[in-house]
């Protein structure tokens, strides 16, 4: 490795580091637009007592949740978690910690704990039980919640395109957290489906300046469908969702 | 007679206006993009970041990397875009989406509304509802007016943990289309076949009723 290059060749040298206890933050909507090899990585390693940030937790055996079966997660900080029985069994006995977050403020805390502002104040979840504990404070005759940032030592991100100084393109829907989590992490590691030289990439069409990211592989992914929803081909009429 | 899923969602497609961008959530409030009039266009946001959500996929077309907010596949209407999650609740957070419409347990004369968590029972997640209802003005609610035991979920307080707190003023129900103002529920329509004195009945939270009470039109 030399210069600006932050291509590594193994996914043992993509996860160097990551120890036990460590804080890890991972893009990905679902199944949509996870670093699937990162996370077998991290199954392989063995490495125990994480806190995981991620909008969900995978299903059973796919994504995040290949971490539960071996009590790899000590705490997970989603937005929601319906997709997965061996979660829903380890939180209910209390296996588990879960601290449940509203997904624009899970969103907001990983850009501002990239952007280096320790806590802001939103309107979600004023009079919930998210506002538990949390500073209240009025503007504009409207009451906010403080929410504090999050920064973690490890974030993993899958991208589209990446070059080899780390300047990432993302696809469709699998952006979602991926850009933010890409911000928010002491090593930033990213899984990439297509490693461009340095120059092929537009400027004006990158997403994630290389700045943020540390290390890059190239992988393979199997890109899971959790709900496979389909229209017959000669209709035309009515809409997604 | 009780409204089906599917005429629920057509009443609340009569709320639609031209160029409203709407955000719909998962279950019935999904089943009103299958009536938007002819004569209007509407752009559908998922926040999972997403503006101008199109229809289903032929098999042809499933890509994995594009689904919606209910992780369906989906497909781009013309004139779409797509983002970040940030960038996706800010658009919701900063109060340009027009229009959401999203379901609940129960809702209560404060505008109080708890739709994510039942307690013991089912812990899933709030997901984006959070933040949809902390940050537009114009919600509806779509919901059973009662369960199937006759219990209202209309109340005079929510029982369940909430999602929001002072921010639903329209709900539609299978039996009635209510406004909530002043610690109140009015009664504006009624389902067709429905009487009043049955949604009065099923509604624990006082109801108010000025007049006749028009059927809903399809």
């Amino acid at each position: 490795m030399a210069g600006f290059d932050k291509v590594v060749s193994s996914y043992e040298e993509a996860m160097a580091g990551l120890t036990d206890n460590m804080t890890v933050i991972a893009g990905g909507f679902g199944l949509c637009g996870i670093a699937e090899n990162l996370i077998s990585e991290i199954k392989r390693k063995g490495t125990k007592g994480l806190t995981l940030v991620s909008n969900n937790c995978g299903v059973d055996d796919f994504g995040l949740g290949v971490l539960l079966p071996n009590r790899q997660i000590k705490k997970i900080v989603a937005s929601y978690v319906g997709e997965n029985a061996e979660f829903e069994r380890q939180m209910m006995s209390g296996e588990l910690e879960v601290e449940l977050t509203p997904q624009g403020t899970l969103a907001e805390k990983m850009r501002a704990g990239g952007a280096g502002i320790p806590a802001f104040f939103t309107a979600t979840g004023v009079g919930t039980p998210v506002a538990v504990g949390k500073e209240e404070r009025s503007f504009n005759g409207r009451n906010y919640i403080l929410e504090e940032a999050i920064v973690g030592d490890f974030a993993i991100v899958k991208a589209w395109k990446a070059d080899r100084y780390g300047n990432l393109v993302f696809r469709k829907t699998a952006r979602n957290f991926n850009p933010l989590a890409a911000t928010a992490g002491k090593i930033t590691v990213v899984e990439v489906e297509e490693l461009v030289e340095v120059g092929e990439l537009d400027p004006d069409q990158i997403h994630t300046p290389g700045i943020y990211v540390n290390r890059v592989i190239q992988g393979t992914f199997e890109k899971r469908i959790e709900q496979r929803t389909t229209r017959p081909a000669e209709k035309t009429k009515g809409k997604g969702e | 007679m009780a409204l089906s899923r599917e005429q629920i969602a057509q009443r609340v497609a009569q709320e639609l206006r031209d160029g409203y961008y709407v955000n719909l959530g998962i279950g019935i409030p999904t089943l009103v993009a299958n009536y938007v009039p002819e004569d209007i266009e509407v752009m559908l946001q998922s926040e999972n970041g997403l503006l101008g959500m199109g229809q289903f996929p032929t098999i042809d077309e499933i890509d994995a990397d594009l689904i919606n907010a209910g992780k369906q596949t989906v497909t781009m209407a013309t004139g779409a875009s797509v983002f970040d999650s940030a960038e996706s609740f800010a658009m919701i957070r900063g109060g340009h989406v027009d229009l959401t419409v999203l379901g609940a347990f129960e809702v209560d004369v404060n505008g109080n509304i708890a739709s994510y968590m039942i307690p013991g029972k089912l812990i899933k997640g709030m997901g984006g509802a959070m933040d949809l209802v902390a940050g537009a003005d114009n919600i509806i609610v779509t919901m059973t007016h009662a369960s199937k035991h006759g219990v209202s979920k209309l109340l005079k307080n929510c029982s369940l943990p909430l999602t929001g707190k002072g921010c639903i003023k329209k709900v539609l129900t299978d039996l009635a289309f209510i406004e909530i103002k002043e610690g109140k529920f009015y009664l504006r329509e009624r389902a067709p076949g429905v009487s009043v004195e049955e949604i009065i009945q099923l509604t624990e939270g006082e109801l108010v009723v000025n007049g006749a009470i028009p059927e809903m039109k399809f």
